[in-house]
């Protein structure tokens, strides 16, 4: 039984700016099946976060079921952590949001946990614009259960089974477009060169931003019938346009000849450069994403890499008008002012 | 980059750092698991048939190993590969009736060992179960060469040499002790179908123009002759104060006995900076922990005598200056000289070959340093049946080097009887076996132990310094020994890549905690080497290339500092790693 990680790392490995080792931010050795692609996702996760060089203590880590949500045992080990009911990441996420709002939150989610029994809530955590990143581990089955069909399976994809799926699979990106999401992207565990700079533009984004990851299940849904399996998603892949991410004060190395690349501006003066290929529009429509979507799916592609992107000020706090202060930091007299402010309160209502 | 050719035997033969610095090439990782495991006989055969020393060497190893050991670049200390091969002869029971069968019906050659030291008793280990008849000349009276003489016994009790010794004598070997060989025409003259030198370089410097050299001389003594005194107890004292001059590990073994038969104000005197000194770090704190303090940039001026004996010398301060080729010079500093009472000096300034006892005439070619002329690979001379080896080839080095010349030249040897090539050189034997035993199972113990180096406890040094038979070092306890045998890193169990199995899931990638894997476009490899996750900048290290992938990438490995632990294999879903055990044994005379 060799199931240990050993302690020593490259010797040369660095630290990032706060000075911490990549060691901060990676977590238990992973159980999840050998070869499965949400522990890639966990890996970019651990990367971006240390290269964003945020503190893992400020990072709130929340998850509902599957083994997809398994995987926040596997990153960020010395973040806050929570790992919920199925489908109720969104809504656990909302309430800790609610107490302490200074926190980074990220929630790991799978097609089943969100699609499935986890709609409605996915559903109103997006039209809420909860300052939330919300990835996805999209495997188009149940793989905690032994890999039924999920509601993203497409049409006439069968998984280890060998049984074609009958039902239409719901685009968790064109959804979250309409319901409101100001950050929206696609990508696949296989591809971190483009899954690393989405995730970072995530973290910087203010306000509901979605990944939908496309990330096999080696061991139910990764055979040559399944559209969700390796090889398939690799020859169907068709990117928006490379990406990368320049945090706030770096200067910008790489050049792009002109017009063949875009900026798009970030709330804290960082950028992300998108180098377009074919499909150029702007990112900012609405209705263009949708219908690039589209396009792309009719011609039987995988649309991946920054679909979406409208930055939109009002974060659920806004919304509500809530305090500055997180509430968890409110003294008990803030939070509870008591019979004589509650006399006054009811008096205005008489 | 091209593909890597793991057929060639060298690639993992590399990877075995260990194994492959140690000049006999000892399969280092298979016997640190042997101990692992309790089997001590088997460890100490595996070290047998490849240092033919492992209880000497387990005390007095130059241990070139250990310093290209992985474990030191992934963290401070190597794994104490020299003290677990003590651990093995320690433990180990009666392995007599492990040792090779001995013809009786001899192969009708005869050959002649010259000097008894570990190259002379390699040949004859070698060439005796090939049923060759061997004479053994050496001018002292027990074998062993300088490993008796001059390796101190508070290092190597005599018991242990003795027995190591006598494995090979035993063999039905015809020595001839105290026999000092002065004319090799006339061992030319005898029927010996071949004769090997193997003399060591026993004649030391001196300084023999330096004011008062002749005046002193009753107490002036050159460090490996005196040791051989005292070795043979010839010698039985010396003053309480004592200089040793020079900076090698003999000066170290010279201040040490000194300390133990009647030297108690015992200084070493360097003439260059103490950095400089060519003694092994290790003597060097075990004579400073002995009390016996050094003096650098102290170039000797004279003797100084009064009444026609010996009371001190006198030194000239210097200091070292480099040029921009790095070329030393030691300049004086002006200071006034010092001067340093003493009863005795003993002079540790180095060694040097002498062949006074070779005529000049016999066919054997001399270089311009009056040496003669040795293949580097077949240890052969101008004179075909002659030939030399251990520190009388090029000059000193140690017993491993001796032992591992010893093997070659017995090749050579049993090639030149049988009227082969002697340049054909046999490869070495070699296996690769998967170590997959189950889920989650490896037949080797692939977690990595994040313990530190165990530290060998030395006995009381007011003890240990009342005597010269007294072992300073106790050896591992056999738990320290057991819990270091779990720090070695099995480096020579290969992480082998298959790519066609593999679909590119990156889970070894993501999971490996030296990040050695990558899945990379494919370039030169100086850019290759930059490109990687982590910059493969230990150019001794090879990066194990894969043939293209699906993606068109390829797969990179930076062996540099792979731990073994087998997480990538573990981690793959289609077996595309497997964890293999590369077994490689070096060859040997008639194998
Ligand atoms: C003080 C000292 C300490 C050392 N400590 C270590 C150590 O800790 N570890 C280590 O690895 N190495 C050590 N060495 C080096 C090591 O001893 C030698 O490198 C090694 O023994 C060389 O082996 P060899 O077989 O070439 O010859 P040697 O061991 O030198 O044996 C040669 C033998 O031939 C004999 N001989 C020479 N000429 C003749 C002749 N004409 N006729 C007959 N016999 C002759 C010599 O007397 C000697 O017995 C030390 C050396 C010295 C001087
Ligand atoms: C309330 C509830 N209903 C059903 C289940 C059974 N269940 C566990 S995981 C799972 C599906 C998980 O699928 P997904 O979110 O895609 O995760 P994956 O394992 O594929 O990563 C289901 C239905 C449950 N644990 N709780
Ligand atoms: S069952 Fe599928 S999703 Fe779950 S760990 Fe295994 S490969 Fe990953
Ligand atoms: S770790 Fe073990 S196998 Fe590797 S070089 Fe060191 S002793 Fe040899
Ligand atoms: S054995 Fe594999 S996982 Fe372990 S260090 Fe080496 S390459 Fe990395
Ligand atoms: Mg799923």
């Amino acid at each position: 039984m060799s199931y240990i990680k050993s302690t020593f790392r490259h010797p040369s490995a660095k630290v990032n700016s706060l000075g911490f080792a990549k060691t901060a931010y990676e977590g238990a050795l992973s159980t999840l099946c050998a070869g499965c692609g949400h522990d890639s996702i966990s890996a970019a996760i651990i990367q971006s976060f240390f290269e964003m060089n945020i503190e893992p203590h400020k990072i709130a880590k929340i998850s509902g079921i599957g083994c997809s949500s398994k995987t926040p045992t596997y990153f960020l080990g010395k973040a806050h952590g929570f790992n919920s009911v199925h489908g109720r990441m969104p809504s656990v996420s909302t309430g800790a949001n609610m107490a302490n709002k200074d926190l980074q939150y990220i929630g790991i989610s799978g097609d089943g946990d969100t699609a499935s029994i986890g709609m409605g809530q996915f559903a109103h955590v997006v039209r809420r614009n909860l300052n939330m990143i919300y990835i996805v581990m999209n495997n188009g089955c149940y793989g905690l259960t032994k890999g039924q069909d999920s509601a993203t399976a497409d049409i006439g994809s069968a998984g280890k089974k060998g049984v074609e799926n009958q039902f239409a699979a719901i685009d968790l990106c064109q959804l979250a477009l309409q319901l409101g999401a100001g950050y929206v992207a696609r990508s696949f565990s296989g591809d971190k060169k483009q899954l690393i700079p989405l995730i970072k533009g995530a973290i910087e984004h203010k306000g509901f931003a979605f990944i939908d990851v496309i990330s096999p299940c080696v061991t139910f849904n990764n055979v040559p019938t399944s559209t969700k399996g390796y090889e398939y998603v690799r020859d169907h892949l068709d990117a928006t346009g490379t990406i990368d991410f320049v945090p706030e004060r770096q200067e910008l190395k790489i050049i792009h000849p002109e017009g063949t690349s875009k900026e798009v501006k970030l709330h804290d003066g960082s950028k992300l450069i998108l180098k377009k290929n074919t499909h150029d529009y702007d990112l900012s429509s609405k209705r263009e994403a949708m219908g690039i979507i589209e396009t792309v799916r009719e011609q039987k592609k995988i649309l991946t890499g920054l679909i979406y992107l409208h930055e939109d000020p009002q974060d659920t706090h806004k919304k509500i008008n809530s305090v500055d202060k997180p509430l968890n930091s409110l003294s008990q007299g803030e939070v509870c002012p008591g019979n004589a402010v509650l006399d006054a309160l009811n008096e205005g209502f008489r | 980059m091209k593909e890597t050719d793991i057929k060639d035997i060298n690639y993992f033969h590399k990877v075995v750092d260990c194994q492959y610095a140690c000049p006999a090439h000892t399969p280092v990782p298979e016997y640190i698991r042997m101990i692992s495991a309790g089997r001590f006989d088997d460890a100490y055969m595996i070290n047998w048939e490849s240092n033919v020393f492992p209880g000497v060497l387990g005390r007095t190893c130059d241990r070139p190993c250990e310093p290209a050991c992985r474990r030191g670049r992934v963290e401070d200390q190597p794994v104490a590969i020299c003290r677990l091969k003590r651990v093995a002869a320690d433990h180990k029971g009666d392995i007599k009736h492990r040792l090779p069968d001995i013809p009786k019906q001899k192969n009708g050659k005869k050959i002649a060992l010259i000097g008894g030291g570990p190259a002379s008793l390699t040949v004859a280990r070698d060439l005796m179960p090939l049923g060759y008849h061997v004479d053994l000349f050496d001018d002292q009276y027990k074998g062993g060469g300088f490993m008796r003489s001059q390796i101190p016994s508070f290092r190597l009790p005599e018991e242990v040499l003795d027995e190591e010794v006598n494995y090979i004598l035993d063999m039905g070997i015809r020595t001839h002790f105290k026999h000092k060989v002065n004319s090799l025409k006339e061992m030319l003259t005898k029927d010996y179908d071949a004769i090997f030198i193997g003399t060591g370089a026993p004649r030391a410097r001196d300084l023999p123009k330096l004011e008062g050299r002749a005046e002193a001389d009753a107490n002036i003594h050159l460090g490996i002759d005196w040791l051989a005194n005292v070795a043979f107890e010839h010698t039985k004292e010396i003053g309480e104060k004592v200089l040793v001059l020079g900076g090698g590990n003999t000066a170290m073994d010279c201040c040490r006995t000194a300390r133990r038969i009647g030297g108690k104000d015992v200084r070493i005197v360097v003439r260059s900076p103490q950095a400089d000194m060519k003694a092994s770090p290790w003597e060097i704190k075990d004579a400073q922990g002995e009390g016996i303090p050094m003096f650098e940039n102290h170039t000797p001026k004279a003797f100084v005598c009064e009444k026609g004996k010996l009371v001190g010398m006198l030194f000239e301060l210097v200091t070292a200056e480099y040029d921009e080729n790095g070329r030393r010079t030691l300049v004086p500093t002006g200071e006034a000289d010092i001067f340093m009472e003493c009863d005795d000096v003993l002079m540790a300034l180095g060694q040097m070959n002498a062949f006074p006892w070779i005529e000049r005439d016999l066919g054997i070619e001399f270089n311009d340093w009056d040496m003669p002329e040795v293949d580097k690979t077949t240890f052969q001379t101008s004179l075909a049946h002659v030939f030399v080896g251990g520190d009388a080839a090029w000059g000193p080095e140690n017993v491993i080097t001796a032992v591992a010349h010893g093997h070659q030249a017995a090749i050579s040897i049993d090639k030149y009887c049988r009227g082969q090539d002697t340049k054909d050189r046999p490869n070495p034997g070699t296996t690769l076996i998967s170590q997959k035993m189950g889920f989650h199972d490896w037949l080797y113990n692939a977690p990595v132990s994040s313990d530190k180096r165990h530290v060998v406890e030395h006995v009381d040094t007011n003890l240990a310094l009342t005597s010269m038979k007294i072992e300073v070092e106790k050896g591992f306890s056999l738990e320290q020994g057991l819990n270091e045998t779990l720090r070695c890193l099995n480096c020579d169990v290969q992480t082998v890549f298959e790519k066609d199995r593999c679909i590119e899931c990156d889970a070894c990638e993501d999971v490996c905690p030296t990040n050695c894997i990558n899945f990379v476009e494919n370039e030169e490899e100086d850019l290759l080497r930059q490109h990687l996750k982590m910059p493969a900048d230990n150019l001794d290290q090879a990066l194990l290339v894969s043939g293209e992938l699906k993606t068109k990438r390829v797969m990179v490995k930076d062996e540099n500092v792979c731990l073994h632990c087998g997480l990538c294999a573990e981690r793959c879903p289609t077996g595309a790693w497997d964890m293999r055990k590369f077994l490689l044994n070096e060859a040997k005379a008639g194998r």
